[in-house]
C-alpha cells in the first residue's frame, strides 16, 4: 500500500481514539481532506523544485507506534543539555516518556499537547491558538489531521522562563519503520521571555521520518530563542514545519543548526503582526554523503518599522545536496522595513550540490532590504596565509570551514549550546579544538 | 643562512623572475628596492612558497637544505616568515587563536608539546605590548575591518609570536602613517638578534630610516641589477630608478 493510502485509512483508525466531538476534530477532518486531494510535494512545486521526497515515502511506515521503549537516561544523557538546568519534555516514538522528562506548571506551562488538547481547562488558548497560523500546505495539513501529541508550552504574561526547555523526540528500533507527527504549540505572552531547544534523534538505524507542526506565538515585547539541533541518523528524514506570529515589539530568533539526516527539509516561516518586530534566522548546515538539506524559509513583513535577518552557512562535501530558498515579503504599508538575507555555501569538491535561491518581493517603497547568497570554494589566499604561519593544508582547511560556520555561532546565548555544537562542528570537520573558540 | 642562486620564477607562463642571486647571513638586514612590477612581490613569495608561481630554474636553499619543493608550511616550520603585503581577512579566527594554532602546529613539527596555556598567555601579553596592541584586537577576527597600519602591526606581532630565523617584511611600510611606522620598525629592530635575518622589501626608502639594511639591492624586470650598503638607498630616493635603467641600457648595449 502506498503511503498515502496507509496514512488515509490510519485516519479512519485513528478517529476511534479521539473525541469526536471535540472541535479540534473538525479541524482535523478539514485538514485530511487536504492532504487527501494535494497528497505528498512533488518537485513540480515551486517549493520543492529541489527536494525530492520520493526516496523516503516507499517506506511501510508504523503509523501508530507500540508502547513506549524502555529506554533509560544514560541512553539519552549525550543528546540533552545536560550540564544546565531545564526542563525536558521527552518522547520516545512519539509517546511521552514521564520518567525522562521534566515537565512544570510553576509558573509557566511546559507539559503535553495531548492534555492541552483534552482537558477543559486549556480550551480557550487551545481555541485562541490551536492550527491558526498553519498554512494549508500538504505536509502541514498531514500533520493537523494526525495532531494528538507533541510540546504545549505557555509562558504566560511577563513571566521569564528560567530555565530553557527541551523538546527531545527519540525513535528506537521497536518499529521496523516509523512516522511521526509531532505537534508542538508554543506561546510566550507579553512581555514573557522563553529559550526553547528541539531535537529529532534516532537511536537506530531503522527509518524514521518526522512530520512535525510547531506552532509558535510571541507576544506584545516578549522574546523568543529557539534552537534546533538536527544532527540525525542517515536513516532518518524529517519535515519540520515551523510558523510563528509575532507582535509588536517583539523578537524571535531561530538557529537551525544542520549537521545530519537523510533528508531534512526545514519549512520556517515568520509572520510579524506588528510594528518593530525583530526576526532572526539562522542557520548551519554541514553535510557530507548522501544527505540532503533544504532551507525554506519565509519572513511575511505585514506592519511598518520592522526588521528581519536571515543569515544561512552551509558547507557541502561527498554528494550532500544542499537547498536554501529563502523569502521575504514585504507589504505596502510596511515601510521602513529593514530586511537581511545573506546564504554563503562552500563547495568541498565538484560532487556536492547546492542551490540558493534568493526571493524577495517588496510593495513599500522606503525599506532596505538586501540579499547576497554565495556558492564557492574555500578561499585559497585565505589558505596560503594560513600555510605560511605553519597551520598544515589540512588544518587549515578545516580551521577556514570552521570559522565561516562559526561565525553565526556568535548570537548563541545559550553557552552549553554554543560549546556543543561548536565541538560537534570542529568533529565533523576534523578541526583539534586546541583553540578555544 | 638564505642562498637563492640563479632564481627564475613565473606565474601563469609568464616569466617574472629571471635569474636572482642572493645570499644572506645570519644577523644581517638586507633590502630589495625596485620600481613596481619589478619582482619584488614574486621574491617574496617564492621563498615563502607560494604555490601560484612556479619555479623553473635555480634553486632556494635555506640552511644549506634546498627547499625550493617544500610546502609553505614545511617552510615556516624551518623558520621562515613572510609579512604579507596584503594580509588576508579571515572571518571567525581571532588574532590570539589563529596565532596559538600557528604556534603549536610549528612546535608539532618540531616534535614538541602544545605550549603551555600560561606560558602562551604570557608570551602574547608580552608581544602584543611590543606592537602597542591593546588587549581588545586580540579577540577581533584576524585582520576583518582592520586598518592598514593595523593589520602590519598584527603581522609583525605574529613574527614576534613565531620568532623566525629569516623573516620577509613585504611593502611593510605600504599604507603606514608615520606613528605605526615607528611601532612597526621598532618591533622589528627589537627582534633582532646575531642569529636570525630580515629581508626588507620596499618602494620607498623611508622605512630604510628606521630598520637599517647592512646590503641594499636593486631588483629590476626580475634580476638584481645592482647591490650596495645602505646609503644605495639614499640615492634611488634622491634620483629613482632611471639612472640604472639608463645604465643598464648601456651596459648592453
Amino acid at each position: 500500500m502506498e503511503l498515502k493510502e496507509k496514512l488515509m485509512s490510519s485516519y479512519l483508525a485513528f478517529e476511534e481514539h479521539v473525541d469526536l466531538e471535540n472541535d479540534i476534530h473538525q479541524v482535523r477532518n478539514k485538514a485530511i481532506k487536504f492532504f487527501e486531494q494535494t497528497g505528498f510535494p512533488t518537485k513540480k512545486l515551486e517549493a520543492w523544485k529541489y527536494t525530492s521526497l520520493n526516496s523516503i515515502l516507499k517506506e511501510d511506515y508504523s503509523i501508530f507506534p507500540k508502547k513506549e521503549d524502555a529506554i533509560d537516561y544514560k541512553d539519552i544523557k549525550k543528546y540533552l543539555i545536560h550540564d544546565i538546568d531545564t526542563y525536558t519534555i521527552v518522547f520516545v516514538d512519539g509517546i511521552y516518556s514521564s520518567h525522562l522528562s521534566r515537565t512544570t506548571h510553576d509558573k509557566l506551562d511546559a507539559c503535553l499537547m495531548s492534555s492541552a488538547l483534552d482537558k477543559e481547562k486549556y480550551k480557550p488558548v487551545i481555541d485562541k491558538y490551536f492550527n491558526k497560523i498553519v498554512p494549508e500546505e500538504s505536509m502541514s495539513s498531514l500533520n493537523t489531521a494526525f495532531a494528538k501529541e507533541g510540546a504545549y508550552i505557555r509562558i504566560p504574561k511577563n513571566v521569564v522562563a528560567e530555565k530553557p526547555i527541551q523538546v527531545m523526540n527519540f525513535f528506537t528500533s521497536n518499529e521496523a519503520a516509523l512516522m511521526i507527527q509531532p505537534r508542538n504549540l508554543i506561546i510566550a505572552e507579553e512581555g514573557a521571555h522563553v529559550q526553547i531547544i528541539e531535537r529529532h534523534q534516532s537511536l537506530t538505524e531503522n527509518p524514521v521520518l518526522t512530520n512535525s507542526v510547531t506552532e509558535v506565538y510571541v507576544g506584545k515585547n516578549a522574546e523568543v530563542d529557539y534552537y534546533k539541533i538536527q544532527n540525525d541518523k542517515t536513516s532518518s528524514s524529517l519535515i519540520d514545519n515551523t510558523f510563528i506570529k509575532q507582535e509588536r515589539d517583539s523578537v524571535c530568533s531561530m538557529h537551525t543548526f544542520s549537521l545530519g539526516g537523510k533528508i531534512t527539509r526545514n519549512n520556517l516561516k515568520f509572520y510579524q503582526h506588528g510594528e518593530n518586530c525583530n526576526s532572526i534566522l539562522k542557520g548551519v548546515t554541514i553535510l557530507e554523503g548522501k544527505q540532503h538539506v533544504d532551507h525554506n524559509t519565509l519572513v511575511h513583513h505585514t506592519q511598518p518599522n520592522c526588521e528581519s535577518h536571515q543569515d544561512y552557512k552551509g558547507i557541502f562535501s561527498e554528494k550532500s545536496v544542499g537547498v536554501f530558498n529563502g523569502n521575504v515579503l514585504v507589504d505596502r504599508i510596511a515601510q521602513k522595513t529593514n530586511a537581511f538575507q545573506s546564504n554563503n555555501n562552500i563547495i568541498i569538491d565538484d560532487t556536492a550540490t547546492c542551490n540558493s535561491k534568493p526571493q524577495l518581493e517588496i510593495f513599500a517603497d522606503d525599506v532596505k532590504c538586501s540579499h547576497g547568497c554565495t556558492i564557492g570554494q574555500l578561499d585559497n589566499e585565505a589558505l596560503y596565509y594560513m600555510r605560511s604561519r605553519g597551520i598544515p593544508k589540512k588544518e587549515a582547511r578545516a580551521l577556514l570551514m570552521f570559522a565561516f560556520a562559526n561565525n553565526v555561532l556568535d548570537s548563541v546565548k545559550i553557552p552549553e549550546i554554543k560549546k556543543r555544537i561548536t565541538k560537534q562542528i570542529a568533529l565533523k570537520l576534523g578541526v583539534e579544538l586546541g583553540f578555544n573558540l | 643562512m638564505l642562498k637563492i642562486k640563479n632564481l627564475h620564477a613565473s606565474v601563469e607562463g609568464e616569466k617574472i623572475l629571471k635569474g636572482i642571486n642572493l645570499e644572506i647571513n645570519p644577523g644581517e638586514v638586507h633590502a630589495i628596492m625596485g620600481p613596481n612590477g619589478s619582482g619584488k612581490s614574486t621574491l617574496a613569495s617564492v621563498i615563502a612558497g607560494n604555490e601560484d608561481f612556479e619555479v623553473t630554474e635555480g634553486d632556494i636553499l635555506f640552511e644549506k637544505a634546498n627547499i625550493s619543493e617544500l610546502s609553505p608550511e614545511e617552510r615556516a616550520h624551518k623558520g621562515i616568515f613572510l609579512s604579507f603585503q596584503y594580509p588576508v581577512e579571515i572571518p571567525g579566527v581571532s588574532v590570539t587563536n589563529f596565532i596559538k594554532t600557528s604556534i603549536n602546529q610549528v612546535r608539532k613539527s618540531r616534535g614538541q608539546k602544545d605550549m603551555p596555556a600560561n606560558e602562551m598567555l604570557k608570551k602574547i601579553r608580552e608581544k602584543s605590548a611590543l606592537l602597542e596592541m591593546d588587549r581588545k584586537f586580540l579577540s577581533r577576527s584576524l585582520n576583518e575591518g582592520f586598518s592598514g597600519g593595523e593589520k602590519k602591526r598584527n603581522e609583525i606581532f605574529q613574527m614576534a609570536m613565531l620568532e623566525p630565523k629569516l623573516a620577509i617584511l613585504d611593502e611593510t611600510d605600504s599604507g603606514l602613517d608615520i606613528d605605526a611606522l615607528r611601532i612597526v620598525s621598532d618591533g622589528v629592530n627589537r627582534l633582532k638578534t646575531k642569529d636570525n635575518a630580515t629581508l626588507v622589501i620596499t618602494h620607498y626608502q623611508r622605512l630604510l630610516d628606521y630598520v637599517v639594511p647592512d646590503v641594499v639591492h636593486v631588483l629590476m624586470d626580475g634580476k638584481i641589477v645592482k647591490s650596495g650598503g645602505k646609503e644605495l638607498a639614499k640615492e634611488l630616493e634622491e634620483r629613482g630608478y632611471d639612472w640604472l635603467k639608463e645604465e643598464r641600457a648601456e651596459m648592453t648595449s
